[in-house]
């Protein structure tokens, strides 16, 4: 099978960074706005380069979507910078009417997402938010695996017209797609070919659907990895092709089993080609305190859950 | 430049436009309306500098901004009355498949709207971004926006003041409607907000009082010295004493007709008391 090496790890809010930095130096219409959290979203950079095209908000999340909103009005493409948690359900109604509503080309980029955020606990680690984006009409929802594929969103949505919700991480995790790749918004990655079972997976689930692959082809099983970045548009056709081979499906999400990928794979699945599918996500709970990997282990988003869910998947076919 | 005269008429058919729409689909917003039809007219007929036309990003001319978008009414008519779409349009006001929703959006690309608003408290911060823009983009025309006096209760508004003046946001004028009147009663018995021009001075800005907010010449008087303090590193503020209902007397000086359309017989006494200058639509 097809394996992948760890270029060493890295924190996906770097890549969202190194992207907005390449951004800065080739986009004069890119703007970007911060509710006092620079160092975390690791915007330093492009604030050195750029500071007339910077925006320091200060702990106004509201405020700042709605600027960004205005700042549109005039040709600007904002991308917004807070943690998944203040960047969505405190500014929902914010983003609703004054941005997808209003079908404004603001990017909401969001760091901290999911359980990985770690110690600081559960009103930090938002599990609901690609539910609530994906949710709103037009607006597209990406949720980036490692280093690299980060910095090509965000360099890629400066180039699509209208609202995006981008989501990434705090930790440092497995970098492994190609360096200077070219990201394609709603075309999922076929990472793995295989035949017994469909990994589909998001985030930083991906590098733990690749683990989980290599450990089901000691055992001799055939599993298929495809990286879903692109939650809304889904890529309907890559996940209908792959079950058509392998006839049974796992998603694989670090968010809430309600309303995230897992749901929409469901739907794509339920109205074309009826599937056996096992979630990897939280169920209906907050975080907690504790290390990512604790955490990741506790709530069972990981290549070991993956495995487990693969081989119950594999029987109900 | 037209003269007074001239935008008292405009007003007196921009009344008949706003009674006529919400009495024909027994909703939508009059008193507000009413209460700030002079500021309207008198915005859209002399005070701000517009291009012909509409573009969105609206770059060499000044833009206006609706945060409290339930007066749509008034909007809709001065907008029409302006040019931006056929006054005919105003016929389809909150009807199935219109493009004058209840309040006012982008969605279905009506000219001369910039963002949707309704869900109040959110305008004043798109302002101040457009504003931004305008600075970015080396434009020096003017940004203007209107907000609810109850609206100030919504605590977006309070980030968006305090940015506008820590941020030097110089090229914004936003007034306030201070009619004194939200749904459930006076902005005094609801939530008491103590003196706003305090509260805009302490947070930094510039502030202006308009005593008559239904005088077209105080207005008019009121907003050109405002328009003199913009560029001075400080963002301007208008405090527009206005009466709701302002126009058709027995809608006047009470919070009853914030949302209520009138009734046939209520039509009729406000028609007869604002005769057509315009020609109705």
């Amino acid at each position: 099978m097809k394996t992948y090496e760890n270029q060493g790890n890295k924190d996906t809010r770097s890549g969202f960074g190194a992207g907005l930095t390449e951004l800065g130096r080739t986009n004069p219409n890119v703007v970007a706005l911060c509710a006092d959290l620079i160092g975390s979203l690791k915007m330093d950079q492009f604030i050195e380069e750029n500071p007339e095209r910077f925006f320091q908000i200060g702990i106004a999340e509201a405020n700042m979507m709605g600027i960004a909103a205005g700042l549109t009005i005039g040709g600007k493409i904002p991308f917004t910078g807070t943690f998944a948690n203040f960047s969505t359900g405190r500014v929902y109604d914010q983003i609703r009417q004054s941005i997808a509503y209003s079908d404004k080309n603001v990017k909401i980029c969001a760091s901290h997402a999911g359980l990985t955020l770690g110690e600081d606990g559960a009103t930090h680690q938002i599990l609901e938010d690609i539910g609530l984006m994906k949710m709103l009409p037009g607006m597209t929802v990406i949720n980036t695996c490692d280093y690299n594929q980060t910095k090509a969103a965000t360099i890629a949505i400066a180039e699509h017209k209208g609202p995006v919700y981008l989501r990434f991480g705090r930790p440092k995790v497995a970098n492994f797609t190609p360096v200077d790749q070219k990201f394609e918004i709603g075309k999922a990655l076929h990472l793995v070919d295989g035949t017994d079972v469909t990994i589909v997976a998001t985030g930083h689930l991906v590098w733990e659907a690749l683990e989980a692959a290599k450990a089901l082809n000691e055992k001799g099983i055939s599993a298929e990895v495809i990286d879903i970045h692109t939650i809304k548009p889904l890529d309907a056709k890559a996940i209908l092709d792959s079950v058509s081979k392998t006839k049974c499906i796992v998603t694989a999400e670090e968010h809430n089993h309600l309303g995230g990928l897992g749901e929409s794979v469901a739907r794509v699945l339920s109205q074309h080609n009826p599937t056996p599918q096992e979630f990897i996500a939280t169920n209906d709970t907050f975080g907690e305190s504790g290390t990512p990997a604790q955490l990741m282990e506790k709530y069972g988003l990981n290549a070991d859950a993956i495995i487990k869910a693969c081989e119950k998947v594999i029987k109900r076919k | 430049m037209a003269n007074t005269q001239q935008l008292e008429d405009i007003t007196t058919q921009v009344r008949r436009d706003i009674l006529r729409m919400v009495h024909k689909v027994n909703s939508g917003h009059p008193g507000g309306s009413l209460g700030c039809a002079e500021f309207f007219v008198s915005l859209y007929s002399e005070i701000m500098d517009r291009k012909e036309g509409f573009d969105m990003d609206g770059i060499g001319e000044d833009l206006f901004f609706l945060s409290n978008g339930h007066i749509s009414p008034v909007y809709y008519s001065v907008l029409a009355r302006s040019g931006y779409f056929p006054v005919e349009e105003l016929n389809t006001f909150r009807l199935l498949n219109t493009r004058l929703q209840g309040h006012p959006t982008t969605h279905e690309g009506l000219p001369g709207v910039r963002i949707a608003s309704g869900s109040l408290g959110q305008g004043m911060s798109v302002a101040l971004g457009a504003a931004q823009a305008k600075k970015l983009n080396g434009c020096n025309h003017l940004i203007y926006s209107l907000h609810g006096d109850g609206e100030l209760q919504e605590g977006q508004n309070w980030e968006a003041i305090m940015y506008a003046a820590g941020k030097n946001v110089d090229n914004i004028i936003a007034t306030i409607d201070l009619n004194g009147q939200q749904i459930d009663g006076s902005t005094d018995t609801v939530l008491p907000m103590g003196s706003i021009k305090a509260k805009f001075e302490a947070f930094g800005w510039t502030v202006l009082e308009i005593e008559e907010g239904n005088n077209i010449e105080a207005i008019l008087k009121g907003m050109a010295e405002a328009k003199s303090l913009t560029g001075k590193g400080k963002p301007v503020c208008v405090l527009l004493k206005t009466v709701m209902g302002n126009g058709i007397d027995f809608m006047m000086h009470t919070h009853a007709w914030h949302g209520k359309a009138p009734n046939d017989e209520q039509l009729a006494i406000g028609l007869a008391q604002n005769p057509e200058t315009l020609g109705d639509y």
